[in-house]
């Protein structure tokens, strides 16, 4: 029998262009003085501890590829374009270049079928991939080696609400789970979204002034501490519990389902997560974290 | 009379009257309309076109597009399968800047954006493709700020008023927009496209009653109605209207022309044009109060908060008194 394949970590791996413009990688074409070093450290911080060298794909699942209609998977071996973000125009214009495995991406799109949600390949090559997709990947992995399922978010708690966001999340996560194993490849999650998710609406002359920084409101920095807290203690059952709770209350951007399709990928990982960094963008909350499968991994082996 | 904007039209921003009408009576309906309203645009003879699409939204206040010639492949991320469509604008900088000056001095935060590569809008590029399709006119795009409700809108749309009449221009003023905005959230046939309700099919009806009426205000105050009814809450509210007859005139002295109803794989797409005239269904009596500069939201509907809580008062603030 073939090995099977293995979810060797995933991330929570908020998307915010301010984190690309801040750090002037030659992709993009806006510049910038710098700004959310933090956040951007516990980005390199997570990448040196990923097992690179294991990795086969990243699956990324983006709250900016928004599909009220079905899951898409992006199904063209490669992309090149530019990304220019619809909100902030000034920092982020990004050429890009990724290629995909779409052989892994028709699996996850035939495993939720079988589950019975509805799901669609992409096959346009003009197509122009999310910006959320692309600055996930680039700030996990700048170097751009390793092959990228995208999925997209299909929006139920906008059609629905939050509850039947949750239920086809978590049966696309299982879904995910069994195409995963199926493929005998290994592979790192990432979950693109930012927690707490209340946006400034006015912005200084200058995007990355950092004396300008901080979390819209307490309360909303409240509830990003109360998951970090689950997250840390490996209480990951309990945390997609209160998601529905969280999402209305902290505004957060939980509610394209990719925190939750990730722990359910993952099977609800009960051990503690590594939270590299917490910090707001904007105004909203911000966490960089990993949950690894590796067991000697240091932040699981205090735990021990 | 507004002789300023001599037509407003009403329209569709899903792309299948573009890509493929041929698949669906409706949808050939809906592109037969844009081919008819496009006509109506030839007579009246705008200057311009501005475009305020509630597919384009905003976070940092306003946005306006003022890239001359924006040029792309545009692929529609939930339709990609009907195909790619290749576009060049012509786009009046000049009109675009106008706007965001007017509208700073109307207390908006407000700016243009010029950067090759800007995704614009499946509902713009639609909407452009089909009523302009060889750059006849410049046009303007307006973005639709997520967070804005009534007065901030209102505000908007005059801004540009100011901006048209301090460049001397005239202009055909263009809603991008569904009625119910229901999309089906299963993969469909083009043949058995519907509209997702019964609810919401009867409330597109009475629109589309009122607005073949000329009756543009009376739509426009039933706003908050139409967001609660027939549209999926992904914005503050539903301002398509507001912004609309805050352009026009907010009364009901239009011709209106219903060219299209139809459903777009679930939504309500319609066609309309509107005239302004002397007649139509004249003045009434209007729960909503005009409002000429944008002081911050008055929250009249929060109903709890205490003057000491709330936002500095605005024009008009006795209505919060009465709430609290
Ligand atoms: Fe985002």
């Amino acid at each position: 029998m073939s090995k099977k394949g293995r979810i060797v970590a995933g991330a929570l791996a908020p998307h915010p262009p301010h984190l690309i413009y801040a750090e002037n990688p030659p992709q993009n074409e806006a510049k910038s003085e710098g700004g959310w070093e933090m956040l951007r450290w516990g980005y390199e911080r997570l990448h040196r501890e990923l097992p690179w060298d294991e990795i086969d794909a990243i699956i990324v699942h983006s709250p900016h590829w928004q599909t009220y209609v079905g899951t898409h998977l992006l199904g063209v071996p490669h992309f090149k374009g530019k990304s220019v973000d619809p909100i902030f125009p000034h920092l982020f214009r990004y050429n890009y270049e990724l290629d995909v495995d779409v052989e892994l991406s028709k699996a996850i799109h035939d495993a939720g079928k079988e589950a019975g949600l509805q799901m669609k390949m992409m096959t346009n090559p003009d197509y122009r991939v999310d910006y959320g997709t692309i600055i996930s990947c680039h700030l996990a992995n700048p170097k751009w080696n390793k092959p990228i399922v995208a999925i997209s978010s299909e929006r139920s708690n906008a059609y629905y609400n939050v509850d039947v966001m949750q239920e086809r999340a978590r049966a696309l996560g299982e879904a995910t789970r069994k195409a995963v194993e199926a493929s005998g490849k290994n592979v790192l999650l990432l979950s693109s979204n930012s927690l707490s998710h209340r946006h400034f609406v006015t912005e200084g002359e200058l995007p990355e002034d950092m004396s300008k920084e901080h979390i819209t409101s307490h309360m909303l920095y409240l509830w990003d501490m109360e998951l970090i807290k689950m997250m840390k203690a490996g209480r990951t059952r309990e945390m997609i519990d209160v998601m529905p709770e969280f999402t209305a209350n902290a505004i957060a951007e939980t509610d394209a389902g990719s925190l939750t399709w990730m722990m359910s990928t993952m099977g609800y990982p009960t051990y503690p997560a590594e939270v590299y960094a917490y910090g707001s963008i904007i105004g909203t909350g911000n966490a960089i974290v990993g949950w690894h499968e590796d067991p000697n991994h240091p932040v699981r082996k205090v735990a021990q | 009379m507004n002789d300023t904007i001599v037509k407003g039209l009403i329209v569709p921003g899903l792309p299948q009257p573009l890509l493929c009408p041929e698949k669906n009576e409706g949808w050939q309906q809906l592109h037969d309309g844009f081919i008819a309203a496009r006509k109506e645009i030839e007579a009246a003879d705008p200057d311009v076109l501005v475009i305020y699409s509630t597919m384009w939204p905003s976070i940092l206040g306003h946005q306006v597009q003022a890239l001359p010639q924006p040029e792309w492949v545009h692929v529609d991320e939930l339709f990609h399968d009907l195909g790619s469509i290749h576009y060049k604008f012509d786009i009046d900088a000049e009109l675009a800047e106008g706007v965001v000056e007017a509208g700073k001095a109307r207390g908006l935060q407000i700016r243009t954006t010029a950067y090759h590569g800007f995704p614009i809008d499946t509902g713009s590029v639609v909407a452009l493709k089909l009523l302009n399709p060889d750059n006849e006119r410049k046009a303007i795009i307006l973005s639709s700020n997520v967070y804005s409700d009534r007065a901030e809108t209102i505000v908007y749309g005059k801004a540009l008023l100011d901006a048209l009449k301090a460049q001397g221009k005239t202009a055909a003023v263009i809603s991008v927009m569904t009625l119910s905005n229901r999309l089906h959230t299963e993969f469909i046939e083009p043949e058995d496209d519907h509209i997702h309700s019964a609810k919401d099919d009867e409330w597109n009806r009475k629109l589309l009653e009122f607005l073949a009426e000329g009756r543009l205000e009376d739509c426009a105050q039933l706003s908050r109605n139409i967001q609660k009814q027939i549209r999926v809450h992904k914005v503050v509210n539903f301002k398509s209207l507001w912004w609309m007859s805050a352009v026009m005139g907010a009364h009901n002295r239009y011709e209106g022309e219903v060219y299209a109803y139809a459903p777009l794989y679930g939504t309500g797409g319609a066609v309309v044009s509107l005239t302004p005239s002397e007649v139509g269904a004249g003045e009434r009596e209007f729960d909503e109060a005009d409002v000429e500069v944008y002081t911050g939201e008055r929250n009249v509907l929060a109903g709890t908060k205490t003057r000491s809580e709330g936002p500095a008062p605005g024009p008009g603030s006795d209505v919060e008194e009465t709430l609290t």
